[in-house]
């Protein structure tokens, strides 16, 4: 099975999706990722979905549900780089991904997510 | 549906006396368009037709896909598309056709007079009856195609006209829409619109519909489709050009635009997006 490798930035977390995500694939990053929160008391998310081309409903709302656990666990989720494709598609879906915070590139989402967590909670990490 | 072959031969031995009939027949037509179409042009266009006919039904097959009758249809073709591009109605071509039945009948007629067999007069009648009701509706449906063509080309070329995505500043992009929206437009604005946002890295981009005509509910939750999408690329969508009677139907249909930020002119979208981005503008002195 292919995992997607979820990096340690400081105090975010990055996920860089470099091909198209099956099932298994999307709920294994889904659980790497809330359990990487925890153990590396990140206070943000984000997920760079650039080489992505092809999503269906379940993706997206993987995609929803990382976010609202992540809120859950204290940490701002930020998604970069969606294709105009895919971002039409979810839109037909009726997957408005709304509570996604989103970006248009890395650099972008990095600053926004900075600027979410920037004044808070410092010291105790969540 | 068999044609009687001694259709073909009776075509041939007649066709100049037919011809004449059928010329003073469609000469004294209440369609008859000399003002269109000169009465020579109609009598070669006669000519060929029956010529062809003839030649067409030597075979005796009556299947008119068949490659037996591709120089007919290719007549009547010729025929439809250029009276149609002179300004005839259908029915008018289609009674080139018709206006056969007369002479024809009249000629099957005096051949079974003359073998004195009314069965046989009878069956051949009601064959060519059918054969030449099917080939004035073909002149139809050519005559619709070709109309069809043209509609197909015009809004083709009202697509690509249409829905240019122009850059206003450094990360700001602005979508004029002018013309009534449907959803193959929005489908092509919405595209076009992503696109130019991912190429330019914009932030913000502004939809501008002070040229849409009409804004039913259908159109609101197009704009809301895009806007949602655009988000979801990290852009914010901003709505200008809402006319006054625009937004009480807006508010009266019940459709609301949540998320979305509207402003009244696109100089206001333009404003409230360089100020987002940190831009102030100020005026020089003058020296």
């Amino acid at each position: 099975m292919n995992r997607i490798p979820v990096l340690r930035m400081g105090r975010f977390l990055l996920v860089t999706v470099q091909m198209d995500l099956d099932d298994s694939t999307a709920a294994q990053l889904e659980e790497d990722l809330t359990t990487g929160i925890v153990k590396h008391r990140a206070e943000g998310v984000l997920i760079d979905i650039s080489g992505l081309d092809f999503v269906d409903s379940f993706i997206g709302r993987t995609l929803v549900g990382i976010a609202s656990s992540s809120r859950l666990l204290g940490a701002e989720t930020v998604v970069v780089g969606m294709r105009s494709a895919v971002a039409i598609t979810l839109i037909e879906l009726g997957i408005a991904m709304n509570g996604v915070r989103t970006a248009l590139n890395v650099e972008r989402g990095m600053e926004l997510l900075s600027g979410l967590v920037g004044g808070g909670r410092p010291g105790d990490g969540g | 549906m068999e044609i009687s072959v001694s259709l073909s031969s009776l075509l041939e031995e007649h066709r100049d006396e037919l011809l004449s009939d059928w010329a003073e027949a469609l000469r004294s037509a209440t369609t008859r368009r000399a003002d269109l179409i000169s009465d020579e042009q109609v009598r070669v266009e006669a000519k060929q037709f029956i010529t062809l006919l003839a030649r067409a039904t030597r075979t005796g097959t009556a299947d008119l896909e068949g490659s037996d009758w591709d120089e007919l249809r290719g007549l009547l073709g010729d025929v439809s598309r250029s009276r149609a591009l002179a300004g005839f109605t259908p029915s008018e071509i289609a009674t080139f056709v018709f206006s056969f039945k007369e002479p024809l009948f009249d000629l099957l007629s005096k051949a079974a007079a003359d073998g004195g067999n009314a069965q046989a007069l009878l069956a051949d009648n009601w064959r060519a009856n059918l054969l030449l009701d099917r080939l004035g509706l073909y002149t139809t449906e050519v005559y619709q195609s070709a109309r069809e063509e043209i509609i197909r080309r015009q809004q083709q070329e009202m697509l690509e006209l249409s829905t240019p995505v122009v850059k206003l500043w450094d990360q700001i992009l602005a979508v004029p829409l002018i013309g009534t929206m449907d959803s193959e437009r929005t489908q092509v604005v919405m595209e076009s619109l992503l696109e130019m946002i991912s190429e330019t890295s914009a932030a913000f981009a502004v939809i501008d519909i002070t040229g849409v005509p009409t804004v039913d509910t259908l159109v609101a939750q197009h704009l809301l489709k895009t806007a949602a999408a655009a988000r979801l690329m990290g852009a914010e969508v901003i709505i200008s050009g809402i006319r006054p009677q625009i937004a009480q139907t807006v508010v009266q249909l019940g459709v609301e635009l949540p998320e979305v930020t509207t402003k009244a002119s696109i100089a206001d979208a333009f404003a409230l997006a360089l100020r987002r981005l940190g831009w102030t503008v100020s005026r020089n002195e003058k020296a």
